[in-house]
Parts: C-alpha cells; structure tokens; sequence
C-alpha cells in the first residue's frame, strides 16, 4: 500500500493477496512446465551444432540460424548473402495465413451476427452445428477432404456432372486446396470469439443509430463492428497464429509445391533427414513473428479502449 | 383537439399484431404541432410499441401514421425526420459525447466540422460542455441521460420521441429533469412524444395525456380533464388516488345522477356518459376532496377510523364505512386539517365537497 494511513481493508486485501498467490500455484506450475520449459528448450536447441541421423551435439553455434538467413555458396565459404529459400517459404506462409484470417472474416462475421440474432433456442443449436466437425480428428479430416478434392473425386464429379467443366478442376495440391482446408479447420475459432461478442451486442445501439438517419451500412462500419472489435481480433488471431504453423493441410493438400513453415519444422524433427538445431532456429523465428503479431494487436487494442 | 392548430403526427387506426397476440387495438390519435404529448399507462398496454411503430422500429400491421401530412409508416427509421431519446439512453460507448451528439448531423451529410459545431452548442443548452472529450461511461446517470438528449435534439427534429427516459433516474435528479424537459421543450417548440407509467411525471408535464391500457385508448385529455374528469374506473383507479364505492344508479337528469350506496344512503353525482339508469356504477370521489367531520350533516357518509397515517404534508385518514367498504381521506397538514385528525376507533362523518363525486362504468 502507498504511504499514510492503511486503508480499512489493507489487512484483509493482503490476506487475500498471500491466499491468491497460493491459489494460482498450480497455473504457474502448468505454465512453466508446458510454456516456458519447451521455449526455453528450443531457444537452447537452436544454438546448438547439428548431429547427423537427428539429434544435437552440445556445442555452441549460430550455424542453424545462418544456414536460415545466409547462402555461403555450394562449400558453404563464401561470405554471408541473403537466402532467399526459408525466408520465401516464411513469406508464403505468412501470406496464406493472413488470406485465410482475412476470408474466414468475410465468412464469419455473416455467420457469427445470423446466429447471435437468431433466438435464444437456436443460438445453442447453431453453435453446437459449428462446433460438430470438431468431434473429429483433424488429420482425418484434412485427409478427408483430399479424397473430396482430388481430380476422380466427389466435388469434380459434381462439377462435371452438372456441366460446369469437361475436364476435372485442378483444386488437390494447389493454393486454393490449401485455403480451403485451413478454412475448414480454423473457422470456428472466427466464428465463435464474434459470436460471443456480437451476443453482447446491445441492439439497441443500432436502432439508436438508424433513428440518427444512419443507413444499415454506416450502422454496420460506425456502431456494430467497433463494438465487437475485440471479438474480430480474437478470432483474427485465433486463425491467424495456427494457420501461420498449420502442416497438415499444407503437406496432405498442398503438395510439395505449397509448402509451409509448419511442415518446415516438421521436416527437421522426423526420421533421420532432420535437423534439430534449425528446427528449433526456426521455431524461434516464428514465434518471435507470432508474438510480434499478438503486441501490435494488444497495442491497437490499448488505444481504441483510449481513456476508459 | 383544438382547431386551426397544425396536426403534427396523425395515427389513423393504427393495429400492431405479434401473431396471435394483438399489442394495440386500432388506435387512432392526433398530436398538436409544438405540444407536449403523454403516452401514458401500466407496463404492456402498448405504449412503447406505438412510439416504436412512430419512430419506425415497428412495423404497422393496420393503419396510417402521418407526419405533418406525408405518410410515413412504410419508411425505414434513418428515413424518418424524428429522433428518439432511449430508456436507456443507447450512447454509443466506443464515441465521446461530443461525437455521440455530432453523429446524427455527421449521417445527415453535415461536415464533421459543422456537426461539432452545432453539437458544442446542444452541449451547452444541457449544460454539459465540460464533458464534451469524455466517453459516455465517464459520465453519471444524469448526465448520460442528458447527452442522450442532446444527441436527439442536434439533428432539429420535427418530433423528439422519449421513451420513459426519465425513469433510470433517482427521485430528485427526475423533478430536476421533468422540469428541464419542459423547459427545453419549450424553448426549442419542438413537439414532444413522451412515455412514462408514472402518472405523477404525466400531470407535471403534458399539455394533453393519451392513457392507455391492453391495446386501447382510455381517454385523452389535458391533465386536469383526466385527474378531475375521467372517462372510466380504469382512468380513475390509474390516475392518482380514488376512493371507488359501488353504486345503483336511480335515475340521470342533466348529466346529474342519483344513486344509491349499498347502505341504502343517497348520493347526487356528475356521471359520465355512457351510464345508463338502473344499472351497477362506481362512484369515484379522489380522497382531497373529502372532508371529516363531526357533525352527521346531510350528505355525509358515518364511518368509523381505522388509521390515520401522516404523510408529511398530508394526513391520510383510513375509514370503514357502514356496510363495509374503505374509504380513504386526506386533508393537508395544516391548521385547519389537523382539527380533523381522529384517533383510531372514532366515529367521524364523511362529508363530500360538492361535485367531488363521479359516476363510472367499467
């Protein structure tokens, strides 16, 4: 407490500070084993010198994220010039994911105001049918949707079948392949952040503001999307971030052609290819990408709240 | 209404049905230019939803509603050249207030300049210009309550709709603000359309009241045409306090009737006009224009005192007369009244002031 005379509570309220420590023990304790311990590994990790057949020796060096950034020429002796492979490989991925954040926006926030207008009965329905390919696991469901995909399979047979094409569309081991399955697999952490925020929605604004003679369209830019910004946000990050390491659907859909920093990584931790101390130089820049992501949003935030 | 006076919103059998469920029975009403109109009567008798149907929430299931001539009831609300002060007060959060008051004029394609302008100055007539950076959040009840009022008033509306906007408010800051309103409504002659349940706020402030119940029209009229003069027993019971006594009526001669207590005793009464002779009525008679006495003078009613009660600047005396039914008496706290003032048990007499009573039907 600042100075002068405790307030009448500051007993208790220290009470209640010692008890709330003890209390949040265990969240501490998850935190730092599953968080902070993993980071800190793979921070360790990435400098460290690579063993052939997977593994690390313990040996301090920058070599994995040189190999990341620098082409040293064919013998690897010739001074450091940009590497332009990772880095473009970073970029797509960044690209996919922010195209998929940006049209599972446009898909969502339909979605997420129909079901919070709806009535308060079917609300639950709807959200529990958002929710339903969930009970399913997500490689399966990625490799589903391969077999929907492919030239021979249902969706082209649908598109032939009803004339719109001769010959089967080109969609398996393409971009759009891969938007579409990370559509489908991050959707709901769009809808579901807006929807919760669109529910709490006081809908009395938007008649305040069409008695004020604003059209639907200015009501939507001027009152109903700055009310629910935290919810677009949320599920903005929600896409963005898992979409950014997502390799299923790059690997099973996109082919070798598409390839994403999440199936990267991968790469350097299976069989014997591997490297482990690049893996891990990698993962670190794309956290650092991540985080730097999640600040600019926090700040962005910071200033709409503005004075309150 | 009076003639030769500009109609400003004329209702023409106007219904509003949620499927089975009939919200406002074929209404039909006209509101003066420059007045100030109360919507009044208990929650669900539809009051809001004819005020929502005029602001244009609600759409109209039968009927017309006209704004000073032209047709308005298939327009969309932002197409309406009325504003709307909101029970509770609808600011937008994430604007200041000075925005919140702009935003109108902003939607009417007023610069942002000019809407600042013309929004500085509502600031100042609700006295609020120090706050103008402020969010709505930062601000009390009170205030909130007034930008929400300035923001409806900065686009000059031909009709400012007010839907119980007072009734968030504690008792103090509410006569502060019923009296403001007034003053403001006033000022600007901007007709007002003002609902409130509270029968009190509706006397203080109308020019001329619509009370209402279960979808219908019970009686309009200037405050003291309803307080003093109502049509029916709901308008009666509804406004202020009334002493209702069942009656059979004798027979009417010249808007006088004469009828008889279940006592037996006589009584001549104003009656309204739709009782018909021989037939079951309620006599209303407000409690102030009762008199306690001791002397058992030709009209009075003998009676015994339950309970005399002291309201401050009344005394409420609680009576049982013969036969059964309560009566209720008040007399102010003053020399005269507290002459009148019974211990509980008494015997007292109840005398009417003449034209205190009057007769009414369901």
């Amino acid at each position: 407490m600042a100075g002068g005379a405790p307030a009448p509570g500051g007993v208790a309220s220290q009470t209640f500070a010692s008890a709330r420590n003890w209390l949040l023990m265990p969240s501490w304790a998850v935190l730092l084993v599953f968080v902070a311990a993993p980071v800190a590994m793979m921070l360790v990790y990435s400098f460290l010198t690579k063993e052939f057949r997977g593994g690390v020796i313990w040996e301090f060096s920058t070599g994995a994220y040189d190999q990341f950034f620098c082409n040293r020429g064919l013998f690897g002796d010739e001074p450091c010039q940009i590497e332009w492979t990772y880095i473009n490989i970073f970029w797509r991925s960044i690209w996919q994911a922010g195209l998929a954040t940006v049209l599972s926006l446009l898909i969502g926030f339909p979605t997420a105001y129909f079901i919070a207008t709806r009535s308060e009965k079917t609300r639950a329905l709807w959200v529990f049918a958002i929710t339903i390919p969930y009970w399913v696991n997500l490689l399966i469901r990625t490799v589903s949707m391969k077999f929907l995909l492919r030239d021979q399979g249902p969706l082209n047979d649908l598109l032939i079948g009803l004339g719109l094409t001769e010959d089967p569309l080109r969609i398996i081991n393409t971009n759009l392949a891969v938007q579409l399955g990370l559509y489908y697999s991050y959707l709901p952490f769009m809808v579901l952040p807006i929807y919760a925020a669109v529910e709490r929605y006081n809908f009395t604004l938007s008649e305040a503001a069409a008695d004020l003679y604003a059209t639907k369209w200015a009501t939507l830019r001027r009152i109903v999307l700055p009310a629910v910004k935290p919810g677009i946000v949320a599920g903005c990050i929600l896409v963005f971030v898992p979409s950014l390491g997502a390799f299923l659907a790059p690997d099973l859909l996109g082919g070798a052609r598409n390839f994403m920093i999440g199936s990267l990584i991968e790469e350097q931790f299976k069989g014997n290819a591997g490297n482990w101390p690049f893996g891990a130089a990698a993962s670190m820049i794309l956290l650092t990408l991540v985080l730097l992501v999640l600040l600019v949003s926090a700040t962005q935030q910071r200033r709409t709240k503005g004075a309150v | 209404m009076a003639n030769g006076t500009t109609v400003a919103v004329d209702i023409r059998n106007a219904v509003k049905r949620y499927g089975e469920f009939t919200a406002l029975k074929t209404i039909s009403l006209g509101i003066a230019d420059n007045e100030f109109f109360t919507l009044l009567g208990p929650s669900g008798c539809g009051k809001t939803t004819l005020l929502r149907m005029i602001a244009g929430f609600e759409d109209v299931t039968a009927g017309e509603i006209f704004l000073y001539g032209e047709e308005i009831e298939t327009l969309p609300p932002h197409k309406r050249p009325v504003n709307t002060v909101f029970q509770n007060y609808a600011l937008f959060p994430h604007m200041t207030i000075l925005e919140n008051v702009g935003f109108g004029l902003e939607m009417l394609g007023q610069s942002k300049a000019q809407a600042r302008t013309r929004a500085g100055e509502m600031l100042e007539l609700v006295q609020l210009s120090q706050f103008a950076a402020r969010k709505p959040a930062q601000l009390s009840g009170g205030q909130q309550q007034r930008v929400a009022l300035a923001r409806a008033l900065a686009p000059s509306p031909k009709v400012l709709l007010l839907d119980e906007p007072l009734s968030a408010l504690d008792l103090k800051l509410r006569k502060a603000m019923q009296i403001e309103l007034k003053h403001i409504q006033r000022e600007t002659g901007i007709t007002f359309i003002f609902v409130t349940h509270d029968q009190e706020e509706a006397l203080t402030m109308s020019d001329r009241i619509a009370v209402m119940s279960a979808g219908e029209l019970q009686q309009l009229g200037s405050p003291r045409d309803i307080y003093e003069r109502p049509r029916n027993r709901f308008v009666a019971d509804f406004i202020g306090e009334t002493n209702l006594l069942d009656v059979t009526v004798d027979r009417i001669d010249g808007g006088i009737a004469e009828c008889v207590l279940d006592s037996g005793q006589r009584l001549s009464c104003e009656a309204a006009d739709s009782v018909a002779p021989d037939s079951r009525a309620h006599l209303s008679i407000r409690p102030e224009r009762l008199v306690l006495g001791h002397d058992p003078a030709a009209p009075a009613l003998k009676a015994q005192v339950r309970e005399t009660i002291f309201v401050g600047t009344d005394i409420t005396t609680l009576l049982t007369l013969e036969n059964g039914p309560e009566i209720t008496v008040r007399s102010s706290n003053s020399a005269r009244g507290n002459k009148r003032v019974f211990a509980p048990g008494a015997h007292a007499f109840v005398a009417m002031e003449p034209g205190a009573a009057r007769l009414l039907v369901d």
